[in-house]
């Protein structure tokens, strides 16, 4: 498999990563020079297999639903690009 | 390289113990070593003040009686590391100016047992790279040199400044991350030893996330018995880390010089690679030796999915990188870059933070899990992951307690001579450790030799799951006949 210029520009949305015009041939390029390398697993007999959600073979632990956390606004905010009282400010999304 | 910096970890414990000289008389030695080998670039972050008032309170606690396992040792931590009120970056512009409001599990383990904070070391941009040179603040330079060149030879990656910080005796030890080989190659790179540890035996809590099933965190040291004192200190049970297991943390530093004797080694066939280095062989050779001497039985494997770990790596973990990354959004942390509206605006802040290898890998994984794509490429990698893993397996069960390999296919290598056409040039270095992360298993690389240019070559011997032990062991044997490597301080 690979990939055109069109399907490059539509990852790159999906990514939410701008890409220029100009970037689109090259990471084309890469993009498939991967693909082809990762092309080999095709031929690895996989009928029946598992597949892997979790390498070692455990139970995911859980904790107790209660409030163990919190009252840090400070400390969640400090690194925030924007922020407006203890909220973090972005552009405006709804018109 | 002062009297102070030479010392083991191990002997600058006991010599802290004995009072022969103050945890701060230690911290300055290595402060002032650090200052002269700027231009390695190994630190991103030197942290002197904070050194010395962690050394002061150390010796205040040896002082009184109350004096951790690691109390007063100066150690390097990985830019990957969350760590309080410091700046930790992961080597991105995108996290350029971040500063944790608190320390990962790991490092809060540190400090716990008394360890000082030296600075954060450079690494590959959010840990992808395998030469230290995606790094948003520069490439590293290894201590180590060419015989009769001055060429600059990478460190290797993604944990290069932790290994060449121990390698140039800048520290007693180091933090690092392994994700596909992360810790292994850099130490065998720099004559270092490094352990990745199993998959869960330590929190990746507070660590900056870039393949979740696949990262663990582990030590750099000089020494074996150096590297366990670490992994004890850094391992253990973390409510915060689902993936971390409940189990209790070995004393590994009584594995060291445990001897060997029926120990069975595997030697897998498929890790001989078409047009392998005949420098790799010899030396892979010689450690079979070495361990046949102490008394180890070598026997020959076999794990036939070998060649599909590198591909289902690049699948596996730019997926889990894409939703890693995701979090990086201009809005709670980090750059923002202004646009028009929000959607321009995540576009133009991932665009500028992030560098060309992370962007590319971002959007591989987001190519893979895309809606058709799913299947033929994630779900298949996950199952050929498992093959992997079966593979051990069936070694382990058939009476294998561990394995010896090459680290890496050949010596380090010029800083910028590799993967500048081809991304899949550099990914090759990572052909013998990717294989332990894709199965979760303990790995651990050792000096064995220099090659003909003066360069170290390392060995890997991997283990059972959970069993660092034997690794410790092992490992020993190999340093005790293969000795020291000290790079020659040109800087």
């Amino acid at each position: 498999m690979s990939v055109d210029a069109a399907t490059v520009r539509r990852i790159a949305h999906l990514a939410r990563i701008a890409v220029a015009e100009g970037e689109v041939e090259h990471l084309k390029d890469e993009i498939n020079a991967m693909l082809a390398f990762v092309e080999q697993l095709q031929e690895v007999d996989v009928t029946g297999v598992e597949p892997m959600t979790s390498v070692t073979p455990m139970a995911m632990k859980k904790r107790h639903d209660v409030v163990n956390d919190g009252d840090n606004a400070e400390a969640v905010l400090s690194n925030a690009p924007a922020t407006e009282e203890h909220y973090f400010l972005v552009p405006k999304v709804i018109e | 390289m002062s009297e102070l910096t030479s010392l083991s970890l191990a002997a600058a414990r006991d010599g802290l113990a004995k009072k022969d000289f103050s945890a701060v008389e230690l911290a300055d030695a290595h402060l002032l070593a650090i200052e002269k080998a700027r231009v390695l670039n190994a630190y991103v972050l030197e942290t002197p003040e904070r050194a010395l008032a962690m050394a002061k309170a150390s010796d205040a606690r040896i002082h009184a009686g109350k004096a951790g396992a690691l109390e007063g040792i100066p150690l390097a931590v990985k830019d990957m590391f969350c760590t309080e009120g410091v700046r930790t970056t992961a080597c991105s512009k995108i996290l350029e100016n971040f500063v944790p409001t608190y320390d990962s599990t790991v490092t809060s383990h540190l400090w716990r047992d008394g360890a000082v904070l030296l600075g954060k070391t450079n690494n590959d941009e959010f840990a992808m790279g395998s030469a230290n040179e995606t790094s948003y603040l520069g490439p590293v330079t290894s201590p180590w040199r060419r015989k009769g060149s001055n060429v600059a030879i990478t460190p290797g990656g993604s944990s290069g400044g932790s290994a060449a910080a121990v390698a140039a005796h800048l520290c007693l030890g180091a933090t690092g991350t392994d994700t596909g080989g992360s810790i292994r190659q850099p130490a065998a790179f720099t004559g270092t030893v490094g352990i990745k540890p199993t998959y869960g035996r330590v929190s990746r809590w507070g660590i900056v996330a870039f393949a979740s099933s696949l990262d663990q965190a582990g030590p750099f040291a000089r020494t074996v018995r150096d590297c366990a004192i670490l992994t004890r200190s850094m391992a253990g049970h973390d409510p915060k880390d689902t993936t971390c297991i409940d189990m209790p943390v070995p004393d590994y530093e009584l594995a060291v010089g445990k001897s060997i004797k029926g120990l069975r080694i595997g030697i897998p066939k498929e890790y001989r690679l078409d047009g392998m280095s005949a420098e790799i062989e010899k030396i892979w050779e010689q450690g079979r030796e070495w361990l046949k001497a102490a008394g180890a039985e070598l026997v020959e494997v076999s794990l036939p999915h070998t060649k599909y770990a590198l591909p289902a790596y690049y699948i596996v973990a730019p997926a889990e990188a894409s939703s890693n990354l995701a979090r990086y959004d201009g809005v709670r942390y980090g750059l923002r870059v202004p646009g028009r509206d929000i959607t321009e605006m995540y576009e133009k802040t991932r665009a500028d933070g992030f560098g060309a290898e992370v962007r590319r890998r971002i959007m591989i994984g987001t190519y893979v899990l895309s809606a058709g794509y799913y299947d033929a490429y994630y779900l298949r990698a996950q199952q050929v992951r498992t093959l992997i893993k079966q593979d051990f397996e069936a070694c382990f069960k058939a009476g294998v307690h561990a394995m010896l390999t090459p680290a890496t296919p050949s010596a380090a290598f010029g800083v910028g001579e590799k993967g500048k056409a081809d991304p899949v040039e550099m990914y090759l270095n990572d052909v013998f450790t990717v294989t332990v992360n894709m199965a979760g298993l303990p790995g651990i690389a050792v000096p064995a030799g220099l090659d003909s240019q003066g360069l170290p070559l390392g060995l890997q011997l991997i283990g059972r799951p959970f069993d660092e032990e034997t690794l410790f062991s092992a490992a020993h044997v190999i340093e005790k006949a293969a000795g020291h490597f000290t790079a020659k301080a040109w800087w």
